[in-house]
């Protein structure tokens, strides 16, 4: 099963990013929840996954009874449960104000601190040059 | 203001006092000493010599910052800026000191760079316009570069020698010039020397700063700052010459810049920018003797310093009292200043004799020293000759421009003839003017008390050379016969010559101030470049970048240090684990490819869900209860909030390219999660935390959900600041939405 989610985690993490950088506001808050459940999935499966039974003690016992689950990267993932819902409720509302403020979910005309020095660009020419160039620092 | 600045002149004068009291006890062998430790554990200390050398140039600096003191007051009069000039002029002045009675190297590295910074804040004095403050930002760019190059060959030297301080050095010459960082110590010294005091390439910055007003140029960039470079080289004549590396290099480069700023202030129309070409070709000249090794070309090179001080800085007063009481600078629009201004033309007359080298003027003095050095030499004589007798010829040329033009010729051509100027404005040109025919008509007196003491402090072997008015009928005065006759003949022939100048430089085309220009350029186009690339305001430009950097450096960082590759096992799941996993694929899927955004909420939900069921089937009920519910009202709010946005389709990205871009990073990232998830996983795990809280979670704080004690007590304090996130998070969004409101 850990190997299993390696995957997943994988998978998740690369259709978050894909989700991110896509221009569009809407796309980039689901790619952030599921950027947040990767890494969650990450902190569980690191503390592996072998032992099933719940990390408690037994009434009558000071120590848990044989082998549990490691609790330690339960805490952290339940920290970050919390501290993840709190980060997407702020940034759901601070969308929704840009929305208001601005008319627009598409981040590439969101230009006031920055203003395009060129003028918008319509065609696909100059934007497919820049992913060339883009494409090629990755390639390095 | 005016009365304080004019007081302020008290400064130099009294310091000018003291000099003149040391001058018997320097002038008789004797050196003072003081050393204060400043950063002990690093050697350096502020440590203090006054020799000979040390007296001549606190002699310069202080006497001529008096005079200039005095006249700048009435020169910026009614100025919204004297209080900040005259801070800056002594501050200046009180680095130049220190920077010339320093005997730590480090101590003078920091003099040197505060008279660097203080020419810097007084070229661009006029800040309001333009051209000063690109002529400040090129001096300070030029001689702050050389000013490094001076602390690397500071620092080696320290290395090489042991010690910092200039004194422990000198014994140890022999030793440091056998060393193999010698060649770089050499060649950053110079290079800090020759970009200070204007040597050729770097003689462009010079020029500019003519931008000054005219008593800083008077003060700083004639008579102290530029010589610094000069006063660096003798400083460190003892420790680093005599070798011929050293010899060629200064002999050479001197020589080059004596000729050719000679040459360039003979085809120049701005009074200023006249004498700042022949400040050049003085440097030159002192440069060029001072790669000498014998006692001649040394008092030589010593006797000029004077000699150019004074007759330079009242120069520069002339031209400063022309400009302000006419209205300009340019040579064809004087005329007939003697008759309207006397005083002033009186001070003009004899500095400009002293710079010709006329006889019974000092500069004849320092012209005769300058032959009788250049033919004692054993190394390129007959150069060092040649370039001194043409230098010195154009010299006298340009003093016969500077003279005859403005004063002798005709009756005002200028609309106002102009008055003389007051009284403490003349003073100064007019005092040291006499100077110059004192000092000419004594030699020997300022031979003995001035100069042969501060060669006598970089030149131990000192056979006794004095300076006299006539020599005899000897070789030197024929030399000097033949310089007075060529400054004649260029005189005469002034316009062909610069004809010829200026055709021979545009054939060579190689010009410090383009190369300057091109760097500057340069680093300004690398900034736009860098601008376009990084910083062209598209998110996700920014995104890809940072996305990209992550791939790159931790995938380098992992395949860089991997041994093997990590094992995968086959899975081995039961049925109803492939279905789950499944069902969390489709879901995730579903997010990215669905152009409803009902469904991609529907479809987050099921993710949220479906790891909510692995922490349930893997031994953690607690997560997977609040993932639950987080999951549960994470969907609520969405749904709140998204349903009023405009749909996915429409905004985001519009090309293939862009598309086929994006799924490359992306799918990048998860390969490199994936690899570091199994790396991860086939490497030992260390239970040794778990075990200790398994351990004491009852026995220490008495709960048996072991979860729950580490979070409310083991680390209640992370959970404390996890509370005040979630509590500033919801006041924030709480803001946002009332400022809205209360807008509206």
């Amino acid at each position: 099963m850990e190997t299993a989610l390696a995957f997943i985690i994988g998978i998740i993490a690369a259709a978050s990013i894909y989700l991110m950088l896509s221009g569009n506001l809407i796309r980039f808050i689901f790619g952030l929840v599921l950027a947040t459940n990767a890494v969650n999935l990450l902190i569980f499966v690191s503390g592996r996954l072998s032992r099933t039974r719940p990390p408690q003690i037994p009434e009558g016992s000071a120590v848990p009874a044989g082998p549990v689950a490691n609790a330690l990267p339960q805490a952290l993932i339940l920290t970050a449960l919390v501290i993840g819902f709190a980060l997407l409720s702020f940034v759901f509302i601070l969308f929704y104000r840009t929305y208001q403020s601005l008319g627009t979910v598409d981040t590439e005309s969101m230009r006031v601190a920055e203003p395009r020095e060129d003028g918008p660009e319509d065609g696909e020419g100059p934007e497919a040059d820049r992913e060339e160039k883009a494409r090629g620092e990755e390639a390095e | 203001m005016e009365r304080v600045a004019r007081a302020s002149s008290l400064l130099p004068l009294s310091i000018f006092l003291g000099a003149v009291f040391l001058v018997p006890h320097t002038a008789a062998g004797e050196a003072y000493r003081w050393v204060y430790p400043w950063i002990p554990g690093l050697g350096v200390n502020l440590s203090f010599l006054l020799d000979g050398l040390s007296v001549l140039f606190a002699l310069i600096i202080s006497g001529v910052g008096f005079f200039v003191t005095l006249y700048a007051v009435d020169y910026l009069h009614g100025h919204r800026h004297t209080g900040r000039f005259f801070l800056f002029l002594h501050l200046f002045m009180l680095s130049m000191l220190g920077l010339v009675s320093a005997d730590n190297v480090l101590a003078l590295f920091v003099f040197w760079e505060l008279t660097t910074i203080f020419s810097y804040l007084l070229i661009g004095f006029e800040h309001e316009s333009a051209e000063s403050r690109k002529s400040a930002r090129q001096a300070l760019l030029v001689t702050g570069a050389g000013g490094l190059a001076l602390l690397v060959g500071f620092l080696l030297l320290g290395i090489a020698a042991g010690t910092y301080e200039i004194s422990r050095m000198v014994p140890m010459a022999a030793s440091l010039q056998e060393h193999p960082f010698y060649g770089a110590i050499l060649a950053m010294l110079l290079l800090g020397a020759f970009t200070k005091s204007a040597q050729f390439p770097f003689h462009f910055w010079l020029p500019n700063a003519m931008a000054a007003p005219t008593p800083v140029s008077a003060f700083l960039h004639s008579a102290t700052m530029v010589k610094a470079g000069i006063y660096l080289l003798a400083r460190f004549h003892p420790v680093l010459s005599g070798s011929a590396a050293w010899t060629a290099t200064l002999i050479l480069v001197g020589a080059a810049t004596a000729v050719m700023g000679a040459f360039t202030a003979l085809g120049q129309s701005d009074l200023k920018k006249i004498l700042a070409y022949t400040t050049v070709s003085a440097l030159g000249i002192m440069t060029m003797f001072l790669g000498g090794q014998l006692a001649p070309s040394l008092m030589a090179a010593m006797t000029f310093l004077l000699v150019h001080a004074i007759y330079k800085s009242a120069l520069f007063l002339v031209a400063g009292i022309i400009d302000y009481q006419t209205g300009t600078r340019q040579l064809e629009k004087l005329s007939g200043l003697a008759r309207s201004m006397p005083v002033t033309a009186l001070g003009a007359f004899a500095a400009c004799f002293s710079m010709a080298g006329f006889p019974l003027f000092f500069g004849f003095v320092g012209k005769e020293i300058m032959y009788k050095g250049a033919l004692a030499e054993t190394m390129m004589p007959n150069l060092t000759a040649s370039a001194a007798v043409l230098a010195n010829g154009l010299m006298t040329a340009v003093a016969g421009i500077f003279l005859i033009g403005p004063f002798l010729t005709g009756p005002a051509r200028h609309g106002e003839p102009g008055a003389e100027a007051c009284g403490s404005m003349c003073s100064g040109p007019l005092i040291l003017g006499g100077i110059g025919i004192f000092f000419g008509i004594v030699p020997e007196f300022v031979g003995s008390y001035l100069v042969s003491p501060a060669v006598a402090s970089f030149h131990a072997h000192m056979e006794r050379v004095k300076l006299e008015l006539f020599h005899g009928i000897n070789t030197p005065l024929v030399l000097s016969a033949v310089t007075l006759s060529l400054g004649a003949i260029l005189y005469l022939s002034r316009k062909r010559v610069n004809r010829a100048v200026c055709r021979s430089y545009q054939a060579i085309g190689l010009d410090g101030s383009r190369v300057y220009d091109r760097v500057i350029e340069g680093v300004a186009a690398v900034g736009r470049l860098q601008n376009r690339l990084l910083q062209n305001g598209s998110l996700h430009r920014y995104f890809a970048v940072v996305v990209a950097s992550f791939v790159l450096l931790t995938g380098y960082s992992y395949l860089s240090g991997v041994q093997a590759l990590p094992d995968i096992g086959a899975p081995g799941l039961a049925t109803r684990q492939w279905l789950l996993l499944l069902v969390l694929l489709a879901a995730v899927g579903a997010v990215v490819v669905t152009r409803s955004v009902l469904l991609a909420i529907c479809a987050l939900g099921v993710v949220g869900a479906g790891i909510a069921m692995i922490f349930l089937a893997h031994g953690a009920p607690d997560l997977a209860l609040t993932q639950l519910l987080v999951e549960t009202l994470t969907v609520i709010i969405v749904s709140v909030i998204l349903l009023r946005l405009p749909g996915l389709g429409g905004a985001g990205r519009k090309s293939r390219a862009r598309k086929s871009f994006d799924a490359a990073l992306a799918l990048s990232v998860g390969a490199l999660m994936t690899t570091l998830a199994l790396a991860m996983l086939s490497s030992p795990l260390d239970r040794s935390v778990t075990a200790f809280y398994e351990q004491s979670s009852y026995l220490a704080a008495h709960g048996r959900n072991i979860v729950n004690v580490i979070l409310v007590d083991f680390r209640s304090l992370d959970t404390l600041g996890e509370i005040i996130v979630v509590a500033t998070a919801g006041l924030a969004g709480f803001a946002l939405i009332h400022r809205r409101r209360g807008r509206s």
